[in-house]
Order: structure tokens, then sequence, then C-alpha cells
């Protein structure tokens, strides 16, 4: 975000309210980190209503805890369990209905959503690059997804540099973050007086050409530059290269995957956090006075038994190659679909999953050895 | 909040049954037709690709479709009854309608098989894909080289469409192998695998081009017998099949290594899929 210094302004931090006023009369409904059920999520925000300080989360492998934040920054939490993914790529929503009338004759329909225009407040590097690879997977040209579509449209997104990533976070060795670079509308770095923001779109500049911003000093540019290296250096975390296809397909018979599966409870939490997992479930839902029905998209996980079924075997029938499927797509076969791998480094999948199986640890003792297959 | 619109976005077409022929105890065939008379006449597809069939209320499977490209007022699908969608696609009768989205995937490549022998190996359901490849080169006949179709089954009772192995056997040019695992009285053809078949095959390896459809552990034994006998590989192709949902590549379940099946397949060649052959688990 700091390649233009020159285009940067400064938003004091008595002023973050004039943002989301200004977002608010452009007519979008602004999203905010808010404590909920125990974790920090993007909740909408009441018109006038302040983002809340001092959030913060200790993250482990399988633990996540609230707690303060000493300062009492804004955005000195790392990520909670989801951010801009169920915005755009919907957990559940119907595709298209059906009517059946007397004489048994059908008549479909597409359904598409008409979401609200939201203003993301606080989504992070790693959500951004995973939101590209979202973007890559249902907006492909020729081959639009509708309904995610229409709701990727209408979002805003106002990204913030991470200043304090968790101890599950490893976006600097995936090449996400922890400051981001593209896909938002507006970048802030929350510095101790105020914010660095720029524009990353024409739509982003607008709001803040609005905000009559004095710019922002070279010391504020330098300020946030050094937060940002200091974040980087503050991840404990790593995959071992950018590229792993070769390294796990040539590994497929390794031990290390009957270990991990002997602890792997095969829950989907996982998939549910990770926000790359595309993989959703198509089912029908007739109404009750069997004259219509609606067919419906649900978040669906790899790790479900039914998600390799077929008719006389099931492509994937134990826990070992469900977490072996899930990994070599997420950090292999994705380069073959798009380019790169499909992990951002975002932790999620460590903190969130219950017996605190740790992705990065698999892949180090997967790539430890030489060629197991 | 959400709204119905009229535009296509993904929603089926409403179809009617026009005719349904039942094959064996189990497998029958929708002839079916789209109720928009121009999106029926619109309608291609290329031997090879798959429709999603949806039963009203139930859910929708993915067929392959049996016709010939040809044809234009009808689409075939030939179905076994062994799910919740099939056996109810099973109990509709000619009249009745169902939805229908397609074509789908990517099918065989009739263009790089002309002037060469073509071998067709099937086994049980698999002939169904493969069907309309013979009618293709049937109606093009002078284009190709032999045409050498072999087929097997479990049991002798599962063999469909007897009449037309029996006539395309007849055919100049054409050989018909057929073998079941289990004969039974009056079984004409072979008894045992598939694969023993192929020493009574006439055709020039290097010269044909083979497509094979069926259970994985037989199409695995066919394409070690077909490289040993000198087929190039790049001349061996053959449909798979995984879970399929969306059929557009989107929803995930089809996925065969970085392959979604629905959509850079069904159809393969033997180069791209074959680092996974076998693989448990993919």
């Amino acid at each position: 975000m700091h390649t233009q210094p020159d285009s940067a302004g400064f938003l004091p931090l008595d002023r973050l309210p004039a943002l989301l006023a200004a977002l608010e009369s452009r007519g979008y409904q602004c999203l905010g980190p808010r404590p909920d059920k125990g974790a920090i999520t993007l909740q909408p925000l009441e018109a006038g209503e302040a983002l809340p300080r001092g959030l913060q989360a200790e993250q482990a492998p399988g633990r996540y805890r609230l707690t303060h934040d000493p300062h009492n920054r804004y955005f000195a939490w790392a990520n909670g369990p989801q951010a801009i993914k169920p915005l755009a790529f919907a957990p559940q929503e119907s595709l298209w209905r059906v009517e059946r009338d007397a004489a048994g004759a059908l008549q479909f329909e597409a359904v598409l959503p008409d979401p609200p225009a939201q203003a993301l407040i606080g989504v992070r590097a790693c959500d951004l690059a995973a939101l590209a690879l979202q973007d890559a997977h249902f907006l492909a040209e020729g081959r639009r997804d509708a309904q995610y579509a229409r709701r990727r449209e209408r979002l805003f997104l106002v990204a913030v540099q991470c200043a304090e990533p968790a101890a599950t976070c490893f976006c600097a060795s995936t090449g996400d973050g922890p400051t981001p670079t593209a896909g938002y509308d507006i970048a802030l770095a929350e510095l101790p007086e105020g914010f660095v923001s720029i524009a990353g779109s024409d739509k982003g500049q607008a709001v803040l050409d609005a905000l009559n911003l004095s710019p922002a000093t070279p010391q504020h540019i330098e300020a946030a530059r050094l937060q940002g290296q200091a974040a980087t250096a503050a991840q404990t975390r790593s995959l071992p290269g950018h590229n792993l296809r070769d390294a796990l397909m040539s590994r497929l018979d390794h031990p290390a995957w009957d270990a991990v599966a002997s602890r792997c409870l095969a829950c989907g939490n996982c998939t549910a956090v990770c926000p790359t997992c595309f993989c959703h479930a198509e089912r029908d839902a007739p109404a009750l006075d069997g004259q219509s029905s609606q067919h419906a998209r649900t978040w669906d996980s790899c790790f479900g038994e039914v998600h390799g079924h077929l008719h006389g075997f099931n492509v994937r029938p134990d826990i070992r190659t469900r977490y072996r499927q899930w990994l070599t797509h997420k950090l292999a076969t994705w380069h073959d679909q798009y380019g790169r791998s499909g992990c951002v480094g975002c932790g999620r999948c460590i903190a969130w999953c219950p017996v605190g199986i740790d992705l990065t640890e698999e892949v180090a003792t997967l790539t430890a050895s030489g060629d197991a297959s | 909040m959400n709204a119905p619109t009229r535009v296509g976005h993904g929603a089926p077409h409403a179809a009617t049954v026009v005719a349904r022929t039942q094959e064996s105890p189990t497998i029958f065939t929708l002839q079916l037709r789209l109720d928009d008379a121009a999106a029926q006449a619109a309608y291609r597809f290329a031997p090879g690709q798959f429709n999603m069939l949806y039963l009203y209320g139930v859910g929708e499977v993915p067929i392959s479709i049996m016709s010939d490209p040809e044809e234009r007022d009808g689409i075939g699908h030939t179905i076994r009854a062994v799910g919740r969608v099939t056996q109810g696609l099973a109990a509709l009768q000619p009249g009745d309608k169902l939805g229908l989205r397609g074509p789908f995937g990517r099918g065989w490549p009739l263009q790089e098989m002309g002037g060469r022998d073509v071998v067709l190996v099937t086994g049980g359901l698999g002939c169904a894909p493969v069907v309309s490849v013979i009618h293709y080169v049937l109606r093009r006949r002078d284009r190709y080289g032999k045409l050498v179709i072999i087929q097997g089954v479990k049991h002798a009772e599962d063999l469909i469409w007897r009449e037309q192995y029996d006539r395309w056997a007849k055919l100049p040019n054409t050989q018909v192998l057929v073998a079941a695992n289990e004969g039974g009285a009056l079984w004409p053809w072979h008894v045992g695998r598939v694969t023993e078949l192929f020493s009574l095959a006439r055709f020039k390896p290097e010269r044909a081009v083979a497509m094979m459809c069926g259970p994985e552990g037989m199409m695995h034994a066919a394409a070690d017998e077909l490289l040993a006998r000198g087929l190039p590989e790049s001349h061996l192709y053959l449909s798979m099949e995984r879970n399929m949902q969306c059929a557009v590549g989107r929803c995930g379940h089809c996925q065969l290594g970085g392959a979604f099946v629905c959509r850079d397949g069904p159809v393969f060649n033997w180069g791209e899929v074959k680092a996974l052959r076998g693989r448990r688990g993919f």
C-alpha cells in the first residue's frame, strides 16, 4: 500500500468516524469488528456507531481467546474465524427455484440475491489475497457465478495493515501480508495518532477526497513501513516455499498422512474458516405444499463422508485420504487450477482446529524427509 | 431479499419424456425433448458430454448423452436406477416433466479419430457414453479405419442393446467383442474379462485411437493392454466419473488432482490422468 507515498493521506484518530460517515452517506452499510460469541467478526454497525477499541485475541493451535490491547488500538487484533468470504460466497443461498402446476408442468427461474452495498472496515491482506482467489474461481471469464458476482460487486473494502499478527499467522511466508498491496478500495495503517490512508480504486479515492485529508508525512509513511516490517518479523510460522506442488504430490504415501489422520476429527472446521475453500453442495428443498422447490447451495467440506461419494463407492472413504485431499488441493493442485497456492497464511485452520492440527507443522513433517512415495 | 428472475443464470430447462425404454431390469432409457422449441432446436452436444437431469423436488444427476448428435428431436439418456434421483427418474413415463441443464464437459476427440482405426472399450453402463461415438462413426464410415467395439459386463443379463451389438457385428470392417464375467444360458460371447478379448481384436495399434469408459480397474487393465500392444499414449482416451453437483467446475466435488472432471473432462487423454491412476483417494 505504501508504494505511492505521495498519494497517502493522514486520517487523525478522531476523524475515523468521518470515514464511516462518508461511506454511510454513499449508501454503504458499514461492517466493523465486534466481539461475537467469543470471537472478533465483522458485524453491521449502527449509523454513527463508533468502532470498538482495544479488541484483541490470543490465538494458538486449537485456541482462540478474546483479550485486550494494552495500547487500546482499533485494529490490533488479528483475524477472527470469518471475514470477507461469507459476504461474497454465501454459506447458504438459493440458485434457482421451480414451480409445478396441477398438470405437472415445471417452470424454472434463477434466483439472484439483492444484498445491501456493504463497506467492510478492517479486512486484512490475507483476506484480500483469498478474495482474489475466490474471484478467480467464481468470476472466471465465460463462467461467472451470478450469485457470487452480485454479492461481490456491492462490497467496499477498507483494509488495514496487520500490526499484531497472531501466533498462528504466516502470511509473510505465503507472500500475502501483513501489509495490503492490492484488492482494496482504501487501505489504512494504524499509528498512535492516526491512519496512513491510501486509495486502491476510484471509489476509494472519491471517499478519501471527500475527507480532505492532509498528506501523510514521510515520518508517518516510514512508521507504517517499519510497523509492517515488525509484523513480518513477529511471525513464527511459515511454509517451506511458495510452490509445494511437487514436494507434496511426490509424498502421497508418506506415513505422516496416517499420523495426522489419527488426530483429525474430520469435523470440517478448517474448511469452514478457510477463506479460499470453495466447495459447496447443491440440494433441493421442496415446499410442503408440493407446488415448488428451491435448489440451494450450502458450503461443503472435503472432510465430509459424502464429498467423494459415487454410487457404489466412495473416492475418499477414510480421514487419511480426506485430509490429504484438503492439503494437496490447497497447497499443490491449486497451482494447476489458479496458478498459485490456495493458502494465504491466515492461520485460521490452525486456531480453529479443535485438536490443534497445525498445517505448517504437517507440511514440515511431510517435506522434511525425502521422497517417501 | 432473493428475487427470482426469468433470465438463464444456470437454471434448468423444462423437458418432457417423449419415450421410455426398459433396457434391463435396472437400466432404462429416457428420450427427452426441451419444452422450449427454440432451445430444443438450438441444442447441440458432442458425444461424450453429459446433462444434469433434475427430478422435481429431489435433485439432479449427471447422465451422459447416448443419442446421435445429428438427431434433432430428442436427447437420449440411458440410466441405471441406483440412487434417490435415478430411482425416481425410472418411474417417469412419456409425457412426464423434468429439468435438464447441459450439455457439459469435454467430449470424445472425434476430430483426431479421422483416418484411424477406432477401438472402443467399455464396461457395464460405460457403453452409454460411447454409443454416440459408434453412431457418429457409422454415419461417416468412410472417414475411419476399422471399428472395434469391445464391451464387458459382470453378468450376461447386464448386457443391454444386444440387437444393436448383433447388428454392428455384421457390418463390414467392424468387429464386436463382448465378454461377461459370468455367462448364462445361450450366452454367445466370451466368458471372462474384457482384457481377454484384446488378442481377438484386429486393428493396427500404431494407427488406432482408443476410447474407454467403465469401471476404473477395467480401464486401467485395458490401458495396459493397449499401450503394451503399441497404441500411442496420446491416442488413448477415457471417460471418468466423480461426484458432480454443479457440472461447471464450481462445487469442487469432482476434483481429480487439479482437474475438475465435470469441466476439464469427463473425457481425458490418458497422459492427463495417468499420474493418479489407481491412486486411492483421488
